[in-house]
């Protein structure tokens, strides 16, 4: 880790000690939206981390960013840096626009959005869904064919909508004419595709998993060592360790392989392979980390009053969120299989 | 060392040459026939004639400086070659050991003389080592080995058992651990590494088959065999501090994740065949993996090379990366179809059979994974 990401990461680290403790996460189940924690984000400079610095963004590279992410992952943080920074933030950077402050999200357009040109502007009609944080973005960044849209909060209804872990995902009712300067057409050479967009969000999305999975694990480590049956504490027996350093094992190989495909994100050009693995790993870990954790931590871990279901309940969520495992597996299936027997290892280790 | 401060690796660009050079050399041997593919190659495949042209190509003993013979192109220019022979599915078990742990157990706590009278040998693939741990009476609980060595006029004198001592039929040296102090309350106390030359008149080498009948592991008797105090490795009495930074280096390396490799890469030709959308995902997931293990592999050899003895990371490695070698067996099996069938005509048949045959090994060899698992605990604090 460079030493400039080291030290945005204590930094961030040391915001959500005092602003994402477990009594701030309980507190924003209304939506999950934590104020103070992004004011104070914004103040630190990251929230538009791999954002050029000329574009108005916060500069660092890729690997910084998922750093940052796997630190809000741990706190269970109520914010959305990796859609603002890395899906919004970034689109309108690739076309060279400058971005817009405050809280962004991203989506991308289906059949069901219509655009049609007009005399004031681009007609833009019908319904997005899921857009995570929606509610609390003060933009939209939507990619529509390869140009993007910049919606802004009046130009959309909005119906409020959950993830497993009361995070918004909400359904936009689009009903805009935007004028030029809200469509950003892109530049000839332009990296943006739907699938370099689903690719980033999956790799935020595996690092807060990574982060989830660390505090699952660290809660599971204390609950073992506090909770005491048959006359000593559980983590005495030997099931129970082996159920602990499973989790650990899972939880190392996701940071491993998140990071590794962070950076080859930064220094590569083709970092599909690297990305589709890394959300695939990560959702094989929520599963394993969730599951013991609950185990190891009995009936109390599944109660509202018990943190762990904050870790717990965004692993279940995230691991569903920009292709679950099976998606990107097939993703990486269909490379291997084209590859063929004599492919397969170039494949794996990015050379020819 | 944190376990969370694992950073990846990015390979520098002159690996890239030397990889490129590898898989050509290796492309050629196996066209030629040389050698030919197989599963599980670290343990099995015995090929001295092929070790001597890895290290005509200064491909052994990498680690080695070059007054010893070596190249001294440090831990991951070692990784790079390692993979790609394990990948290829090459016959690289007569120099394994000697390349992986014994080499540069002597490199670290050898005497000179020592050095010059083993690593140049190694580095030419010429001279192989057994490593002698276990006993009829020691798997897991390494500390309790019963082999003695008494101290004599020049040196000491050994006797004990050892087993699953790995190629020691035709090694040319085991480096072996017996107990020359007695048991204290520190177990860990009082254990000494020696080199016990082969053949010796008062070693007695006996096979003990795989359920294949393939014969790799012995028994080996040390029958109050001398050895002259220029053969004590290290320290007497440190024996346990040098076993175990031995372990780092067993347990981390490619060959944890990659003896069925070949399988794997052997269906995909099969598979894009006669598979479906269904099998496009199974595999992914198995490749995903894959790939995800070989970063980590790769991150502890970045520590390697940085001078650090990641000994809980090469647990992980070891505990995940053989589990998965299994699984890669049952997702061929599953979704091939193939029959495994050693006397196949059919090569995925063969190979699915020599992986399957083989596949108790990969969780109990260089540690059990139960033991593994408790290492990871003991670091996470709850042991």
């Amino acid at each position: 880790m460079s030493e400039f990401t080291a030290a945005l990461v204590a930094t961030v680290r040391e915001a959500c000690v005092r602003r994402s403790g477990t009594d701030a996460v309980a507190a924003c189940a209304d939506g999950g939206w934590n104020a103070e924690l992004w004011a104070a984000l914004e103040q630190i400079g990251v929230t538009t981390l791999s954002v050029p610095e000329e574009l108005g963004g916060a500069g660092g590279d890729v690997a910084a960013t998922v750093a940052v992410l796997e630190v809000l992952g741990e706190y269970s943080a109520g914010v959305p840096l990796a859609e603002t920074a890395l899906l919004a933030g970034r689109l309108i950077a690739d076309c060279g626009g400058t971005v817009p402050s405050g809280p962004m999200t991203a989506a991308v357009t289906g059949p069901e959005l219509r655009t049609r040109r007009e005399d004031a502007g681009l007609s833009v009609q019908g319904t997005l869904a899921r857009v995570p944080w929606a509610r609390n973005a003060h933009h939209v960044a939507v990619l529509d064919n390869g140009r993007v849209l910049l919606l802004g909060r009046g130009d959309f209804l909005l119906r409020q909508g959950t993830n497993l872990a009361g995070e918004p995902r909400d359904d936009l009712e689009v009903d805009a004419v935007l004028p030029a300067s809200q469509v950003y057409e892109p530049p000839a050479d332009s990296p943006i595709s739907a699938r370099a967009l689903r690719s980033r969000a999956a790799l935020a999305r595996a690092a807060l998993m990574v982060g989830a999975g660390r505090q699952a694990l660290e809660l599971a480590v204390a609950y073992a060592g506090e909770r005491e049956q048959f006359g000593r504490p559980i983590a005495k027996f030997q099931a129970v360790q082996q159920h602990l350093a499973a989790m650990a094992g899972e939880v190392l190989l996701a940071k491993g392989a998140v990071e590794a495909a962070a950076l080859a994100v930064d220094t590569q050009g083709d970092a599909d392979v690297a990305v589709a693995a890394a959300k695939v790993v990560a959702g094989q870990m929520a599963g394993v980390v969730a599951s013991l954790a609950h185990q190891i931590h009995g009936a109390i871990g599944y109660t509202e009053e018990h943190s762990l279901r904050h870790s717990t309940t965004r692993l279940w969520a995230w691991r569903d969120e920009s292709g679950n495992e099976d998606e990107w597996s097939e993703v990486l299936g269909r490379r291997a299989l084209s590859a063929g027997t004599g492919g397969l290892w170039p494949l794996l280790t990015g050379t020819r | 060392m944190d376990l969370w401060s694992l950073e990846p690796v990015a390979l520098a660009a002159e690996l890239d040459v030397l990889r490129a050079d590898v898989r050509a050399f290796l492309a050629e041997e196996l066209s030629a026939g040389r050698i030919a593919s197989h599963c599980d190659q670290w343990l099995g495949g015995w090929d001295h004639a092929f070790s001597r042209r890895l290290g005509e190509r200064g491909w052994i003993g990498m680690a080695f400086p070059a007054r010893y013979g070596g190249s001294a192109a440090g831990a991951l220019a070692r990784f790079v070659v390692t993979e790609e022979l394990l990948a290829a599915g090459a016959p690289v078990a007569a120099h394994w050991i000697a390349d992986r742990q014994s080499g540069p157990g002597l490199l670290k706590f050898g005497t000179d003389e020592q050095k010059r009278a083993f690593l140049p040998g190694i580095a030419r693939g010429e001279c192989f080592f057994a490593a002698g741990m276990s006993e009829p009476d020691t798997g897991s609980d390494l500390a309790s080995v019963r082999t003695r060595g008494s101290r004599v006029e020049g040196g000491w004198r050994l006797s004990g058992t050892k087993v699953w001592a790995s190629g020691a039929h035709r090694a040319h040296a085991m480096i072996t651990l017996a107990r020359t102090e007695p048991r204290t309350a520190d177990r860990h106390a009082g254990l000494t590494q020696f080199i016990v030359e082969l053949p010796d008149p008062a070693v007695r080498i006996r096979p003990i088959l795989l359920l294949t009948g393939e014969h790799h592991f012995n028994e080996v008797v040390l029958d109050d065999v001398f050895v002259p105090d220029a053969r004590v490795l290290g320290e007497p009495g440190s024996g346990w501090h040098q076993v175990t930074s031995e372990l780092a280096m067993e347990r981390s390396g490619p060959e944890r994740v990659l003896s069925t490799f070949p399988l794997l890469a052997l269906a995909m030709d099969h598979l894009a065949e006669h598979g479906d959308r269904a099998s496009a995902a199974r595999i992914g997931a198995v490749v995903g993996r894959m790939w995800a293990l070989r970063q980590l592999s790769l991150a502890v050899a970045g520590r390697l090379e940085a001078g650090a003895a990641p000994a809980v990371e090469a647990a992980v490695v070891k505990d995940l990366g053989t589990r998965f070698e299994s699984v890669v067996i049952d997702t061929v099996r599953l979704l091939s179809q193939v029959v495994p069938d050693p006397g196949s005509g059919e090569r995925l048949s063969r190979m699915l059979a020599e992986s399957i045959l083989h596949s108790p090994g990969f969780t109990l060899r260089g540690g059990t994974n139960e033991i593994l698992r408790g290492v990871v605990a003991k670091e996470l604090g709850v042991r």
